[in-house]
């Protein structure tokens, strides 16, 4: 069974409270981080990974993880030497590794070519927001479950009631939901509009857990969010971690810990 | 306008596609938007209260018809019958205006309060100002920091305007970062804002929706064309490609005629090979930018490149899937100019016809020599705007 659907399956049947999924580009800060920022989030307590493959016009990125994406490029990232990167991740990292990036790049890898390689590699799932759902299930969701990889799908306040069920009823692992209408970043908190959208979310009782991203920065914010879903996802707030980290380890483990516990941080 | 359905094989299929190209590649924050349009764009252009407003705008503000010239001394230096569709000669400079008038008036009918929209040269972003002071609406408008140095004069017209006129600072700060600014606006805007997109690009029903509002530009040549030569079918129209709007108008109603050649030309800069490119069709792959399937030059990591032009409205790393398409499908015949090639033909259409063309323009002037055609042969050129936005880097080489 694929590890996220083992991991949601496992929470549920031991009543674990909420699932830390962080974001992080690949190749940020330097070109070789990335195995030891996945290893350090591991270590420090995150449930699920989920690595950027940097694009040069991530359209629903804000300022922080364009600049991320930018750094990355310049580092000389690409798609091929990212796997080349998580080539022997297994079976030391143990937490399920999600893929995220815009599709233009999977496209000049070749899907195929590309789903071989997750399987290889030991990545359980993609998050492609430009991919439209019409597309992959006409070209692509063959391919995708031959090679095992689990594709992730958004929700925003704004989709329909009936595509919401729609997605719920093709989606596998999670349901990926945006807190609010926005790009990656410009969120400040949890709103009471947002509340509301959660319990309709909730009230829906769709097959599919839920993680929700967008906004999630600190204990607040993420415990308010597991109060409404599976989980929570950071990605900006933790970019911006990287990008001032004097000690990479250190200072994970110390954001990390602060957004699940946040007396053991100050301990 | 062009508002029969379209069945025919150089049109948009009912999912949107031409041939392998289009669709809606996009996240899923912009869904509702672009469903909402794709659900009621034919609908509400269609409608016999659009079309008058529509048509009586195009008429008594835009200027429309714009005249359809023969050019004898353009015509006499290159041994053939050359015409020009003047564009140049709409309400504020370029063929730009009438989409935005149609998208107005769109936006209005879905009960938007907002317009977002990005910008190249400024000759859009003016368009839309424009109509945003017409109809009084809020206006915001992206354009790339460089552009908005190398377009001063664009820059201070939407000022004056009332637009708000923001700079994309990331990339190479030119129109392909201003459209990714300006989607990001609207994925933070969803409720009340309408996105003017100024080219056949995005996703669909956008390249469907912008080539119906011009149309109309083939739709005059037609019966201009019949007045002048006693026939409505040229043998070459032949215009500029960045994503290729004033193409898309032009090549509009000729698409299902196999004896007129289409010609695309596209912005080679320093030249196909320089490393200084726009020329998609020559560099470019299959792949996804800007929520559509098309060709676009990119890395072989799938990586977006940076462009270059002298020309702000020629500066774009891919086309509309439409010519995607036509190129593809070889039904369309896509040739390139240089920039000193673009700056000669500026010149010399001002000295034998006292017209001076926007650079954009000017491209597709540089292709006459290259295509072939003969003293029997009737050649459009689609004039699609005008120099004034240029007078800088002309000055620069008037000597």
């Amino acid at each position: 069974m694929n590890r996220i659907t083992t991991l949601f399956k496992k929470q549920q049947q031991e009543g674990q409270s909420g699932l830390l999924n962080v974001y992080f580009t690949a190749g940020f800060p330097e070109a070789n981080d990335t195995l030891r920022v996945l290893t350090a989030l591991q270590n420090s307590g995150a449930d699920l990974v989920e690595i950027g493959m940097p694009y040069s016009d991530p359209v629903a990125d804000g300022e922080t993880i364009q600049m991320s994406n930018d750094k990355a490029l310049e580092n000389g990232m690409t798609v091929k030497l990212l796997f080349e990167q998580l080539e022997n991740m297994r079976p030391a990292i143990t937490v399920p590794v999600l893929l995220m990036g815009y599709i233009n790049p999977v496209l000049q890898f070749g899907i195929e070519d590309f789903c071989k390689k997750c399987a290889e590699t030991g990545v359980d799932g993609l998050i492609l927001p430009d991919m439209p759902m019409d597309v992959f299930l006409d070209e692509y969701k063959p391919i995708f479950d031959q090679y095992g990889i689990l594709n992730i799908f958004l929700v925003t306040p704004q989709t329909t009631e009936a595509r919401i069920r729609q997605i719920d009823a093709i989606s596998e692992g999670f349901i990926y939901t945006v807190s609010s209408a926005s790009v990656t970043g410009s969120q400040t908190g949890v709103s009471e509009n947002m509340e509301a959208y959660f319990e309709k979310l909730n009230a829906m009782e769709l097959k599919n857990p839920r993680l929700i991203g967008f906004g999630i920065k600190d204990h607040a914010t993420y415990s308010k969010a597991c109060e409404y879903s599976a989980g929570a996802i950071i990605g900006s707030a933790f970019i911006r971690v990287l990008a001032e980290a004097n000690d990479l380890e250190k200072d994970i483990a110390t954001f990390i810990k602060s957004v699940k516990a946040p007396s053991v941080a100050t301990a | 306008m062009e508002t029969t359905v379209a069945n025919q094989p150089y049109q948009v299929n009912e999912k949107g596609y031409y041939g392998h190209f289009g669709g809606a590649f996009i996240p899923e924050m912009l869904y509702p938007n672009v469903e909402n349009l794709r659900d009621n764009y034919l609908t509400i252009i269609q409608s016999p209260e659009f079309q008058k407003e529509y048509n009586d705008l195009l008429r008594d503000y835009v200027g429309r018809p714009t005249p359809l010239y023969r050019a004898k001394r353009l015509s006499e230096k290159y041994g053939t019958n050359i015409f020009l569709k003047r564009e140049d000669l709409c309400h504020t400079g370029a063929h730009k205006i009438n989409n935005t008038i149609g998208q107005i008036l769109l936006a209005q009918r879905l009960g938007k309060k907002r317009i977002v929209a990005e910008t190249g040269a400024g000759q859009h972003g003016v368009a839309t100002a424009t109509v945003c002071a017409l109809m009084d609406l809020e206006c915001i408008v992206y354009m790339g920091a460089l552009d908005i140095e190398r377009q001063a004069p664009n820059v201070a017209r939407m000022k004056m305007l009332g637009a708000e006129v923001r700079a994309a600072t990331c990339g190479s700060k030119t129109l392909k970062d201003a459209t990714n600014e300006a989607m990001r606006h609207w994925i933070n805007n969803p409720e009340d804002t309408h996105y003017i997109i100024g080219s056949v690009v995005g996703p669909h029903p956008y390249p469907d929706m912008v080539a119906r509002f011009q149309a109309i530009i083939s739709e005059e040549i037609k019966w201009q064309l019949q007045e002048h030569t006693g026939k409505e079918n040229p043998d070459y129209v032949v215009a500029c490609v960045g994503g290729g709007s004033n193409a898309a108008g032009a090549f509009y109603h000729y698409l299902d005629r196999p004896s007129v050649k289409l010609v695309a030309v596209e912005a080679a800069g320093m030249g196909v090979n320089s490393g200084h490119s726009a020329a998609t069709t020559a560099l470019g792959k299959p792949g996804v930018l800007h929520g559509s399937r098309t060709i676009l030059m990119q890395t072989d990591d799938g990586q977006v490149v940076e462009p270059f032009s002298i020309s702000a409205g020629l500066d774009y790393p891919g086309i509309g899937p439409q010519h995607a398409h036509l190129f593809a499908s070889g039904r369309g015949t896509f040739l390139s100019a240089t920039d000193e090639e673009a700056v000669q033909a500026a010149f010399e259409l001002t000295k034998l016809e006292g017209i001076i063309p926007a650079l954009e323009s000017a491209h597709a002037l540089a292709a006459l020599g290259r295509l072939g055609a003969g003293p029997n042969d009737t050649v459009v050129v689609n004039l699609s705007g005008r120099g004034d936005k240029d007078m800088a880097t002309y000055m620069k080489h008037l000597d």
